[in-house]
């Protein structure tokens, strides 16, 4: 792979975490990119294409989370990883 | 002929042949590939993920037809998990790379995550790592082309034994073949209890260790009333269950005809028996068992499902399927009545040591505004459409009533400025289940439109008891003779201030105790429904005279045991054919 990395710092916003829902969207969303997607919390890292994966990282509301990317695509795929945090996953607002 | 106490958590009594259910047993074969061939080996497991991937899709259709979406998620859940990319390529890794059988790598892949969802401390993910256990049941059962027996498939009818259920196995059980269960752990309020006892099947659950007692093919009694499971009865014993089995076949056929009769002593005086119920679509049932309306709807199974908390239109379905079904009879539904532990992913409250005592029910709601707003946003909206009354669980405090009947005050404002239509005239009322609630009822009653005892949570508390404990379970009794003089004061006062009093724990289900209730001037009982065609016998057997003075006996007697023996006594000389012999 090409040497382009990109990571950010994201805050999980909505009020259930990462439940079933985000970590379905997360998985599905990543696995677009080519590039390699991991999300860290707390020193453990997971593969954002695995829903499994995104579920051990136990996040709930409030939790801090890195996202890198690694490969051709990855600052519009950590872009639009971003995005998606930063919309709470289009969960209703409570 | 051996003998077990449990938990009984749904009634009726099952007998019939034990079918160990136990996962743990499972033989895997722990081997490398006996070919060289991990090429073959991993499309073998690709074929078993296809089978299971589609039985998952139509178990999530079939289970959301029969018990609603949310139950129905669950699968939808196990299928998104099931696909994860990352699993297919740990487990090639482990069979291509690795030469493990397929067996082996399903075995250990899952586990492995199922170990870390246990490990993560939130009781989203504890369930999680039972749909884990699903699937990998599902996937072994596929690579050995042996179909284990899943709850659905059972060839003939039995009842199942086993050390626990998952909430996947539970929302595919067929009455039909399955005639009870027992487990080894399990309390009333999990998924084995709810939904063993929305199916009418007969459970004992927290029996402790015994599948290692059970032996193939041995016959077993589970008794859903007592907590009882016998294991090869001898005849004798047998044959006292089937008559007494034979005999309530026999009452249930006679009380089809009273279904429209109203619940009166036989010399005219009313009893309303109202339903418990759990589900939406349990309001038919409720009618045709002739309840006059439904006394609690819980509203926890919404919280049940393996996704997130539910939405505002979740609960306004549910709430409003059961109001059109009820048809203008009354529907009590109450807010939340959670534990912190129970909520889904978000750690509410730390691991808390008392959950009992805990950030639950209504401190749960009043503490978490949001959660509340919407719940209580679809009752009222639910309430344009049927007689509805809400009523707030577990209140403790004057403060804790006001701030919560504030609350539905303020947000019936808001519905009303969206253009929404809300009534004005909403009876609101509070469960009387806390001993505080019951010491300053003169207070509380001057703020209610209605009271209910719920006599499940207020024996716990004054008896300082948990039910589900099994070392102190045996001093949880509902007779208790200070149970019954709270129930009385609650009573004299609710009476005093012509406030409307009903009893809605299970402790009303038994005739013996709905007698005694009826004596003490309860009116109304809220009880399961199929416990309403009994309770309507037995009322309509008795006069007021004769409930009024077994329950002035009663009141003075000292202990629960001789409360117990004197309401059973009594039951058998007034309603003899009721009977059943312990």
């Amino acid at each position: 792979m090409s040497q382009s990395l990109s990571t950010a710092t994201v805050l999980v916003s909505n009020s259930q975490g990462l439940h079933m829902r985000p970590a379905n969207l997360l998985a599905t969303t990543a696995s677009k990119f080519l590039s390699v997607v991991t999300l860290s919390r707390e020193g453990q890292s997971v593969d954002c294409k695995s829903i499994l994966g995104i579920l051990t990282l136990g996040a709930f509301q409030g939790s801090q989370i890195e996202v890198l990317a690694d490969g051709p695509d990855a600052e519009i795929a950590i872009a639009t990883i971003v995005n998606l945090f930063q919309r709470g996953f289009d969960e209703p607002a409570e | 002929m051996l003998e077990l106490q449990g938990i009984a958590v749904s009634p009726g009594v099952a007998i019939g042949q034990a079918l160990v259910f136990d996962r743990e047993g499972y033989q895997i074969s722990r081997s490398r590939s006996a070919t060289a061939d991990g090429n073959q080996e991993w499309l073998r497991l690709k074929a078993a993920i296809d089978v299971a991937a589609a039985k998952l899709d139509a178990s999530a259709q079939e289970t959301s037809d029969k018990l609603g979406a949310r139950l129905g998620g669950i699968f939808t859940a196990q299928l998104q998990m099931l696909l994860d990319r990352r699993l297919h390529e740990e487990l090639e890794q482990l069979i291509q790379k690795q030469s493990y059988s397929a067996e082996f790598a399903v075995s250990e892949v899952l586990n492995g995550y199922a170990a870390a969802f246990r490990r993560a401390g939130s009781s989203f993910l504890a369930e999680r790592a039972g749909d884990i256990r699903d699937i990998e049941r599902s996937l072994l059962e596929g690579l050995s082309g042996v179909p284990t027996q899943t709850l659905r498939e059972i060839s003939k009818p039995a009842i199942i034994a086993s050390h626990d259920l998952t909430p996947g196995e539970t929302a595919v059980m067929d009455p039909r073949k399955v005639l009870g269960l027992c487990t080894e752990t399990g309390g009333p309020g999990g998924h084995t209890a709810i939904v063993a006892r929305g199916l009418e099947i007969p459970a004992v659950v927290g029996i402790g260790p015994f599948l290692h007692l059970l032996r193939v093919d041995d016959s077993i009694i589970v008794d859903g009333h007592l907590g009882r499971v016998l294991i090869n009865p001898d005849d004798h014993t047998r044959e006292r269950y089937l008559a007494r089995r034979e005999h309530r076949q026999s009452i249930a056929r006679e009380l089809t005809e009273l279904r429209d009769l109203p619940a009166c002593t036989s010399d005219g005086i009313r009893v309303e028996l109202m339903a418990n119920i759990e589900f939406p679509n349990e309001g038919q049932a409720c009618l045709d068992r002739g309840a006059d309306g439904v006394g609690l709807y819980r509203t926890e199974f919404l919280y049940l499902g393996s996704e997130a908390d539910p939405s505002e239109e979740d609960h306004f379905q549910a709430y409003v399927q059961v109001a059109r079904d009820m048809a203008g009879k009354p529907v009590v539904m109450r807010t939340l009545d959670l534990g912190a532990d129970k909520m889904g992913m978000t750690p509410y409250a730390h691991q808390e040591n008392n959950p009992f005592l805990g950030l639950r029910s209504i401190r749960l709601s009043l503490r978490n505004p949001a959660l509340f707003r919407i719940q209580i946003r679809a009752m009222l909206r639910a309430a344009s459409e049927g007689d509805i009354r809400i009523m707030f669980p577990m209140i403790t405090t004057l403060d804790e009533l006001r701030t919560a009947r504030f609350l539905l005050r303020s947000i019936a404002e808001d519905l009303r400025e969206e253009g929404y239509v809300v009534r004005n005239d909403i009876p609101i009322g509070m469960m009387v289940e806390v001993p505080a609630a019951v010491i300053m009822l003169d207070r509380f009653i001057q703020e209610v439109d209605f009271v209910s005892i719920g006599t499940n949570d207020l024996t716990q508390y004054v008896l300082a008891v948990d039910r589900g404990n099994e070392a102190v379970a045996d001093l949880y009794q509902a007779c208790d003779p200070a149970v019954l003089r709270l129930i009385q004061k609650t009573w004299e006062i609710a009476t005093q201030h012509n406030i409307s009093i009903s009893v809605c724990g299970e402790m009303s289900n038994h005739p013996a105790l709905a007698l005694l209730l009826v004596g003490m001037g309860i009116r109304v009982l809220s009880v399961a429904p199929s416990a309403i065609p009994v309770l309507k016998k037995a009322i309509r057997s008795v006069t007021i005279g004769q409930c009024q003075a077994m329950a002035w006996r009663a009141m003075r007697l000292d202990t629960a045991k001789e409360v117990d023996a004197f309401l059973q006594n009594q039951l058998a000389g007034l309603v003899p054919e009721m009977v059943l012999q312990a």
